[in-house]
């Protein structure tokens, strides 16, 4: 039996003493979409700065393929193939896609100190990349990101991470500033993705894009995993009773229809 | 298409054709940024051309305005890359001053050869522009203040270690020929030797800046100081080594000037530290970072120029000139925004033509 591609491990997280993350164990397999759901503050960031190298959990273990690691820096974790796409795509709206593409990994050609910086092949590998994504209206390398649809962006930083070798995609919120057309493109592209057997979390509060694409979901609440489920076990009233607090949400309808009788 | 393009390309059109037939070369460059910048450059150009008459034109008035746009581009360059980055440099007027005075008590006032009183000035440069560096990177202070404080701090240094040393604050040299044919010719009795190390600096820079990755990383920082920590370029060390660029810059031109003017004075260059500022804004390099060319540099510079200079050819009093620089600022940021605006807007699938 092999181990999941990621696996976290009673990982809990505290901040001067409060807990914002407790005793988190989730795994994620390559080819697999695990939706991170939860409410504002829920801890979902945390967790994502956790898994991307930012902080250090305070206990609790993380295995990339079975072998235990600590991330230091983003670049530990980028090392481990572990790659985070922020809600707008962590792009240069004044750049080239070709030029944002290759920062800090740029393709040279020629010799020692005189090496130049191929713009040529890092725009036509980054007009290919998105292209493979189903982004068809980027044609020109010189194209500034600024002038692209944040779905557009988003595929680049998607195409960006899975080129240089992410085996595990983190998506911070990635459908929640785009329109109806742009997020459906967006999940399209993770379905992609996925097809590639690159392993997914995507983190959201949109409960109806997570149940279009996710194999495996986690809710959290107040740092905690409230519940942990496979694909078709919930309803979605059931997931989205559950982010809002169950209880508290009876409660405020109780009292919002005491108070459309009084009126 | 044909009718809109210069006649001297019609005949190369006919031979090849176009790699990307999609619009004429005047309609690509509404897409550029420095569009703006150029149109600048032509406007004072034209316009003093006019009202400053032949005298303008002629040698003396084209070096007159060439010298001062010389000295103030190769400070303005390497302003522009750490404006291009994210960060501002206000120090580079007491640089100058203090590698100027450096320069003239080592090798006037102490004698010691020209040599090492000018590698003394140049690391004085690289040397504040480590210390801007590493104080700017390490500290969440925003540049400017840093740059400040340096700006007073080595001109304070400057004027009280002038006066300990050589009890004036002014001194004297004698360069020796050599030093003199590097840095303080006056090529034809007009032309500051000045003009051929700008062009050498915007050469080296232009390189580094469209043809290296090191200019990916410069404008990405500028660009989001936060996402290109996490692609893993080394944002401290790049931001540190154009602090010692813009430092090194600064040093060169009181080289240059102490050379040119056999010798130094401690209030030198202090107008250098808006010029620059101002040269590299109406060049089209964004305030803010993530934006900005070499060639916008080379224009907002000489536009300044030719403004500092072409009101004496005039007739009109000089005071005006200020007035018409504060105007030109303000129509610059706005028409470089414009401009920018459009090459955001600028999506070459929709601009179909055969």
């Amino acid at each position: 039996m092999t181990a999941p591609l990621l696996r976290l491990t009673d990982v809990s997280k505290s901040f001067l003493g409060t807990n914002a993350l407790q005793d988190i164990s989730l795994e994620v397999d390559a080819g697999k979409v695990l939706c991170l759901l939860g409410d504002n503050g829920a801890g979902k960031s945390t967790l994502i700065k956790i898994l991307s190298g930012l902080h250090k959990p305070t206990s609790g273990t993380i295995e990339v393929n079975g072998e235990p690691v600590t991330f230091d820096s983003p670049r530990d974790a980028g090392a481990r193939g572990i790659a985070t796409v922020h809600q707008f795509g962590g792009t240069f709206p004044l750049m080239g896609v070709g030029r944002c593409f290759f920062v800090g990994a740029e393709p040279t050609k020629g010799f020692g100190p005189f090496k130049l910086f191929d713009k040529k092949l890092a725009g036509e590998i980054a007009v290919r990349e998105m292209q493979s994504l189903g982004i068809t209206r980027v044609t020109d390398g010189a194209r500034l990101v600024g002038s692209l649809s944040g779905g557009e962006r988003q595929a680049l930083a998607i195409a960006r991470a899975v080129y240089f070798g992410a085996n595990v995609l983190i998506l911070d919120e990635p459908t929640a500033a785009l329109g109806v057309k742009e997020a459906a493109h967006v999940l399209r592209i993770i379905m992609q993705a996925r097809a590639k057997g690159v392993a997914v979390i995507l983190v959201t509060h949109n409960v109806r894009h997570a149940m279009m694409v996710g194999d495996h979901f986690a809710v959290l609440i107040r740092g905690q995993k409230a519940d942990d489920f496979r694909k078709g076990e919930r309803t979605r009233e059931e997931i989205t009773d559950l982010m809002a607090g169950g209880e508290a949400m009876a409660d405020l309808e109780a009292e919002l229809a005491e108070l459309q009788a009084g009126a | 298409m044909t009718t809109s393009l210069p006649k001297t390309t019609a005949g190369a059109e006919a031979a090849v054709t176009p790699p990307k037939p999609s619009e004429s070369r005047l309609g690509q460059l509404r897409h550029r940024p420095e569009a703006g910048a150029l149109i600048g450059t032509l406007s004072v150009f034209v316009f003093f051309a006019i009202f400053g008459g032949e005298k303008f034109l002629a040698g003396a008035g084209t070096a007159s305005w060439l010298n001062i746009a010389a000295e103030l581009g190769i400070i303005a360059i390497p302003v522009g890359l750490l404006m291009i980055a994210g960060e501002l440099d206000v120090s580079v007027g007491s640089v100058l001053a203090g590698s100027s005075m450096t320069l003239a008590i080592v090798s006037g006032h102490w004698g010691a050869p020209m040599i090492v009183g000018i590698v003394l000035a140049l690391a004085l440069g690289l040397l504040i522009g480590l210390l801007n560096g590493i104080l700017v990177t390490r500290t969440n202070v925003p540049s400017l203040v840093i740059t400040l404080a340096t700006l007073f701090g080595l001109s304070g240094l400057t004027l009280g270690l002038s006066r300990v040393t050589t009890g004036t604050t002014s001194v004297a040299i004698a360069p020796d020929p050599f030093s003199k044919k590097v840095f303080g010719q006056l090529i034809g009795g007009q032309f500051e030797v000045a003009i051929f190390w700008w062009i050498a600096v915007a050469v080296v820079v232009t390189v580094v800046l469209q043809a290296m990755k090191y200019g990916n990383w410069i404008f990405a920082i500028g660009g989001d100081k936060e996402s290109a920590r996490a692609t893993g370029i080394p944002v401290a060390k790049v931001k540190i080594a154009l602090y010692m660029a813009s430092g090194l810059g600064a040093a060169l031109v009181g080289v240059i000037q102490t050379i040119l003017y056999n010798g130094a004075q401690v209030a030198n260059g202090q107008a250098f530290v808006f010029n620059s500022i101002i040269a590299v804004v109406i060049g089209g390099v964004l305030l803010t970072g993530g934006y900005g060319s070499v060639v916008g540099v080379l224009l907002g510079t000489l536009t300044f120029a030719i403004v500092n200079q072409g009101i004496y050819y005039t007739g009109w009093n000089s005071d005006w000139a200020s007035l018409i620089l504060g105007i030109l600022i303000l129509v610059a940021v706005l028409m470089n925004n414009t401009f920018r605006r459009l090459a955001l807007s600028h999506k070459p699938r929709t601009a179909k033509k055969a």
